[in-house]
């Protein structure tokens, strides 16, 4: 490398001009944006035909959907918020952006990869959007693809299904490149145990990514190829077996709910510290705990089969094993809370979105006991409640730590600070949208009624106009929040470098960061990486 | 000021780096087949007696002759590894061609066989096929799946070896700089072990 007389380097933002510095650049922080842009877009796209379904649920019989309609909608809403928009957010955006920089480097070890996997996401989602307007209409199966009813539709399953393939391989290898990241690139004197939560947490995701998505694959091919060919692998009027569906399609499933949540999990365990302004509680104990969550994931998948008809002792171990995931997810929890506890905490949005992830992922976790429990699971099996369930999850779980890591790194990203008081406004909206929806349907589901319905009985429609109502506020308070964070990327403040006076190395760096990251050797404490005593020095040199 | 130079730079030369990529892909792809195993497992145990008697029908030599071939072209692959790393350009580039040669040959007599197959009706679609016993008709499907998934991982490893020659015409693979090589070697060994288990499975359990 040639040495530069200029002090100030200029940041990513500047190094290159013009689209095709953008969509085939190399560097992680370009390809984490590209990603980020995609990704709220779909977004948008799966809130509004969530939008629509909750619009639809207003009142009992047909209100502004045909039954077909619906059962396309809710469809589409799952496949694109699990495949276009959970699976890949917070590893594609916020692990690619911040990986490389926490490690100490200046990008993912294999570059082009990384790059090839954005291309691949790209080639995906557009397949996955041609359904909707090439052949003979979008599938109507629901985002699992359950034989034999995937075999026989005559919507367009095939063309969603290789789109879902083809997307899985994006997120193969994203996993790949992380993995190899980790072990190759960290920065010297950054042993395993120094490594920030989030990068750990990333590790394994990863892991699951790489050995659970070629089952789902190779899974989804084969409906393609029973579909194509008429053999009846799943297709039991053909002599397969439906439940073998299930089994491999959740094989994967299972544990990939676990890559949506780890990565989540991990940005809490750096907002908290840096909210808190000391050392994380229980350092190796949330690292490890990543660890056996993504282990124990892969034994469980049968217990979104309880009333498939497995044999009763299958049941009762996956129902077990069940359980043992709750210990690692409360080591998770109690470290968390144990770290706020007494320490200086200053208040910020991305700290009040992390606890609001803490209070809706409590009430996803312990809704997941009660389903993960044999005798209760055959009463509430595909209701309402199970939808509650995965939303206080994955949108109240993830998606809000999303959000939260947004308004945590949106300076650092950007190089601009966005207004806090709107971001607080948005984040109440949201927040008291969300439990209203859920909780709602928590409730009536509890009750009785089931998913993926797009009428009901009578009894049910105060609860369901509760959720929809709550469905508006939410809406709301997302708009408000994207409006202040775009808005804000242009014309906020100047941000610092270190604007919440963090310590790990994203904040020893400018923001927002030059092509290479880095200007100088980071500074690293030799007491791990929540280390406070060596803030002053990082804002002396920033 | 001096510009800071990274010790851990991703974009430097990292060959054990990319190796371990290669590795940890060739995990997602014996994965990719696990999930045809245990498929083929469910399903040898349902129709137990039908599949054994299409598996009486595949022809033994055709498969073993294919076995041999890929194990030698597993061979020269390594070979031209080895020739490689002591500096034997010419050597190396016509072990490749000669496990490309291989490569081509195995397809050929896959060809042949599905021709064969197809010639007597035994393929989804023909009357044939249709009228076969449920197990049989699914042992000829997984039959028909798992090896044309192999084939295709065939043409995609000679693909992989035909652009190694590129590079090392090029002078971008040396004895310095092999690990583009060893990498496309790694997934053709790959290509060789899933047959080394596909061939007892269609061929040799009766």
């Amino acid at each position: 490398m040639t040495e530069t007389t200029t002090t100030i380097e200029k940041s990513f933002w500047h190094e290159k001009k013009g689209l095709f510095s953008w969509i085939f650049t190399l560097d992680h922080k370009r390809i984490a944006l590209l990603y980020l842009y995609a990704i709220t877009t779909f977004f948008v796209v799966g809130m509004t035909l969530g939008f629509l379904m909750r619009l639809e649920l207003i009142a009992p019989g047909q209100t502004i959907m045909e039954a077909t309609t619906y059962n396309k909608v809710f469809t589409f809403h799952g496949v694109i918020m699990i495949f276009l928009v959970i699976i890949p957010s917070i590893p594609a955006v916020f692990g690619n952006f911040m990986l490389p920089i926490m490690l100490g480097t200046d990008d993912v070890a294999l570059p082009r990869l990384n790059l090839f996997s954005w291309w691949l996401y790209i080639i995906g989602a557009t397949m996955a959007l041609l359904t909707l307007v090439y052949g003979p209409g979008s599938a109507d199966t629901g985002w699992t693809f359950y034989a034999p009813y995937s075999v026989n539709t005559d919507t367009n399953v095939t063309l969603l299904l290789l789109a879902a393939f083809v997307l899985g391989f994006s997120s193969i290898l994203t996993g790949l490149n992380f993995i190899v990241t980790i072990h190759r690139l960290r920065a010297p004197k950054m042993t395993w145990f120094k490594m920030p939560l989030f990068a750990w947490s990333l590790y394994a995701t990863a892991w699951i990514q790489l050995l659970a998505t070629p089952i789902v694959g190779i899974t989804l091919l084969m409906v393609v190829a029973e579909r194509t060919f008429g053999i009846g692998l799943f297709d039991p009027a053909l002599g397969g077996d439906p439940i073998l569906y299930q089994h491999l399609f959740w094989i994967y499933s299972h544990p990939v709910v676990y890559v949506m949540i780890l990565p989540a999990m991990g940005i809490v365990s750096e907002i908290l510290p840096t909210a808190a302004q000391r050392t994380i509680f229980g350092y190796k104990a949330i690292a490890l705990s990543s660890m056996a969550i993504a282990f124990l994931g892969y034994f469980v998948w049968g217990h979104h089969m309880f009333t498939s008809g497995m044999s009763g002792e299958a049941r009762v171990i996956f129902s077990f094993v069940t359980y043992l995931v709750a210990i690692p997810t409360a080591i998770k929890v109690f470290n968390w809370i144990a770290t706020l506890y007494k320490g200086s905490i200053h208040m910020t949005p991305n700290l009040m979105w992390s606890t609001s992830f803490i209070f809706n992922f409590m009430i996803g976790g312990l809704t997941g006991l009660i389903l993960g429990a044999l005798s209760v699971d055959v009463h509430v099996h595909d209701t309402a409640y199970v939808v509650a369930h995965f939303h206080y999850t994955m949108f109240g779980g993830t998606i809000f730590v999303f959000f939260g890591a947004m308004h945590y790194w949106f300076p650092k990203m950007f190089g601009r600070m966005y207004n806090k008081r709107l971001s607080y406004i948005s984040l109440t909206l949201t927040f008291i949208g969300f439990n209203v929806t859920y909780m709602a349907m928590l409730i009536v589901g509890g009750q009785g009624m089931p998913r993926r319905y797009y009428d009901y009985l009578p009894e049910f429609t105060v609860l369901n106009q509760i959720s929809t109502v709550g469905s508006w506020v939410l809406v709301i308070g997302i708009l408000l929040m994207i409006y202040n964070l775009v808005r804000s990327a242009r014309k906020g403040e100047i941000a610092t470098a270190n604007p919440w006076n963090g310590v790990t190395l994203e904040w020893q760096i400018p923001s927002p960061p030059p092509l290479h990251n880095f200007v100088k050797a980071p500074i690293l404490s030799d007491k791990g990486p929540y280390d406070f005593s060596i803030l002053e020095q990082i804002n002396k040199e920033n | 000021m001096a510009h800071y130079e990274i010790p851990n730079s991703g974009l430097k030369r990292d060959d054990e780096g990319k190796k371990m990529g290669m590795w940890l892909f060739l995990f997602t792809e014996v994965l990719l087949f696990g999930g045809l195993f245990l498929v083929y497992a469910m399903y040898r145990f349902q129709y137990f007696d039908e599949f054994k008697i299409v598996a009486e029908h595949m022809d033994i030599t055709l498969g073993a002759i294919n076995t041999v071939i890929l194990i030698a072209s597993s061979l020269t692959v390594a070979m031209s590894i080895t020739a490689m790393k002591k500096g034997l350009d010419n050597v190396a580039v016509l072990l490749i061609i000669i496990t490309i040669f291989l490569a081509l040959s195995f397809m050929v007599n896959k060809y042949f066989e599905w021709s064969d197959h197809i010639h007597h009706g035994l393929f989804p679609g023909f009357d044939t096929f249709q009228h076969l016993e449920r197990g049989e008709g699914m042992f000829l499907f997984l039959y028909y799946f798992m090896t044309g998934l192999h084939g295709l991982h065939v043409v995609v490893g000679a693909v992989l070896l035909g652009i190694v020659i590129k590079r090392i015409m090029l002078g971008k693979i040396t004895s310095e700089n092999i690990v583009f090589q060893e990498n496309a070697g790694l997934y053709w060994h790959l290509v060789d072990l899933i047959w080394i288990y596909l061939f007892p499975l269609f061929y040799l359990l009766h």
